[in-house]
């Protein structure tokens, strides 16, 4: 079960404010669905690997060789917050 | 504009008028529409088609106009997920599949709507409000990529990009009666398309026929060193566009027939499965017994990676900005704000399935019940051909039936994701009906093998007419 001052707190771990009146809702919603999670716990994995993806694949390289990058004016153009060839964002302390 | 034109009518009535006089037919009929499937045309299309009549139609789609989901990147034309946080987010690049389009000589029409980061079932939580299923006004298209398969089921576009990360190219295929195809985890590039559940997507065509299908297939796939998880593998998908299923070898899950299953869907497929056996293939009953603990892995990986991948939207360099004390108060305010209530709800239980103490319980535990599904398909596909079952057990359900119990949402896709943990191809082509809502059947190869998958869908169109029949609201 989680709590509505679980929620809170996950809330604030994944930065998205959750004030009190809202928190309730989120709980009775959310515990329906951890509840539906639980059934794995039948489920005999003892010895079995996780499956992070399926590609055949386990370390890609390329040669250490300096390409050519989006240009700055591009990357900013986005955003009405910039200084200096910066993104500009409040104090982060 | 003739609904329901295939690309090489397309390309015929480029010869005998223009590229301009084609993608203008198109923008006219999206201008009447009434399903809310595109979110923007583009404003270029109309120039874009010009240079290429001017060029003389160089390229295998030279002129073809595709819609495009909201959340596959298009320089210079607003990408946004269908949903508020990223209201006036424009790309500086292109995606790899658009850069491949426009060289092959596509014009893209314009984006299409979606649930908000692909998150649904049901195209119903777009900040841009629900698509209506063109075959009734009263029920969802399915989602996430609800906007791709209305806009092609309603002729407003000859062909579509979508992407599947647990069913959204096949489910909306499905309910519209069009085909769709996921492919092989790796098999297109995912440069470009925005991130939702990384280790389970892939773009997807969406067409009217099974040929078109293979057509952008053979555009869009192919290794591109961007994505670190593109396979480099070479095929030519239009070679499995032959009527031969002689011997074919199709395995019939049983627990793809579970309860709650519409008996006019099962009633389509099996009859779909007979129809195989006149043709020459032979079927014989498989057993995959994770299936049933396929869908809460399948919720606790996409949810897990959807909180990683989200972080970005943050408020700092793109889209909504809602101004705090210090940036996690800015932060935590912009996501409050721009996310809607499901992607929240994803999101939240994302963390907590990775927060100290429950990542064994949820995300860990998620990953090996990943791979016994996955074994599950090593196994059935071991012994014969192809997969076949019903893509949704449900035809489309109305708008507003579920959209409030977010379980009973994601109940729906119990077909469809157990594909996205094993990264196997599938593909919806359209069977029959339930009352006068189509139906879809899901057939699934193994990996890389959508030669086989293909082959089958188009012996099966062949030799039915399923689609001859159109929906009310095709202009």
């Amino acid at each position: 079960m989680i709590t509505k001052e679980e929620v809170e707190h996950v809330g604030w771990l994944a930065r998205i404010e959750i004030d009190a009146k809202q928190s309730d809702a989120y709980a009775v919603k959310l515990n329906s669905v951890l509840d539906y999670f639980g059934q794995l716990d039948e489920v005999d994995t003892e010895n079995v690997p996780p499956t992070y993806h399926v590609a055949d694949i386990v370390n890609v390289f390329r040669k250490d060789v300096v390409q050519e990058s989006m240009p700055q004016e591009d990357v900013l153009a986005n955003t009405e917050n910039k200084q200096e060839g910066n993104f500009k964002a409040p104090r982060i302390m | 504009m003739a609904a329901w034109t295939d690309i090489s009518g397309i390309i015929q009535k480029i010869a005998d008028s223009s590229a301009e006089e084609v993608t203008a037919a198109y923008i006219e009929t999206i201008g009447k529409s009434r399903i809310n499937g595109f979110t923007t045309v583009w404003d270029e299309a109309i120039n874009v088609a010009r240079e290429i009549d001017a060029k003389g139609h160089a390229g295998p789609l030279a002129g073809v106009p595709i819609a495009i989901k909201e959340n596959i990147s298009t320089k210079g034309l607003s990408t946004t997920c269908s949903s508020k946080i990223l209201q006036g987010y424009v790309p500086p690049y292109d995606a790899h599949v658009i850069e491949r389009l426009k060289e092959a000589g596509a014009v893209i029409l314009g984006k299409t709507n979606m649930d908000e980061f692909a998150m649904g079932t049901s195209t119903e939580s777009s900040c841009y409000g629900p698509t209506f299923n063109p075959w009734d006004m009263d029920r969802v298209p399915g989602g996430s990529s609800g906007g791709s398969a209305a806009v092609v089921a309603a002729g407003e576009a000859p062909v579509s990009l979508g992407s599947d990360t647990g069913g959204s190219v096949r489910c909306p295929a499905a309910f519209c009666g069009v085909v769709g195809l996921k492919p092989t985890y790796g098999c297109i590039s995912r440069y470009g398309l925005i991130s939702y559940a990384n280790s389970l997507e892939q773009i997807g065509p969406l067409a009217t026929n099974v040929a078109d299908i293979a057509t952008i297939m053979d555009v869009v796939a192919g290794y591109d060193h961007r994505d670190s998880t593109s396979i480099n593998r070479e095929n030519t998908y239009s070679d499995a566009l032959k009527d031969d299923v002689k011997g074919m070898k199709i395995g019939v899950p049983d627990e793809y027939f579970g309860e709650g299953i519409d008996k006019d869907v099962e009633k389509s497929v099996w009859d779909a499965i007979g129809k195989f056996e006149d043709m020459g293939a032979t079927y014989e009953k498989v057993s995959m017994p994770h299936t049933k603990y396929a869908l809460a892995s399948y919720y606790i990986i996409a949810m897990s990676e959807a909180s990683s991948n989200l972080a970005r939207f943050d408020g700092t360099r793109y889209g909504l900005r809602t101004e705090g004390e210090n940036w996690h108060v800015m932060a935590s305010k912009t996501r409050a704000e721009g996310f809607g209530t499901e992607v929240k709800r994803r999101i939240l239980l994302g963390t907590y399935a990775l927060s100290a103490g429950y990542h064994d319980k949820y995300y860990l535990k998620a990953l090996k019940v990943r791979t016994l599904v996955k074994q599950d398909f090593d196994k059935a596909l071991a012994n014969v051909d192809v997969l076949m079952a019903p893509t949704m057990p449900t035809p489309a359900f109305k708008i507003g039936e579920k959209i409030e119990d977010p379980l009973s949402l994601y109940l729906a896709d119990v077909n469809t994701v157990p594909v996205n943990l094993a990264g196997v191809p599938s593909i919806s082509v359209p069977c029959g009906f339930a009352g006068d809502m189509p139906v879809g059947l899901q057939i699934i190869g193994k990996h890389f093998d959508e030669n086989t998958i293909i082959k089958a869908a188009y012996s099966f169109e062949q030799n039915t007419d399923h689609n001859s029949r159109r929906p009310p609201e095709v202009a």
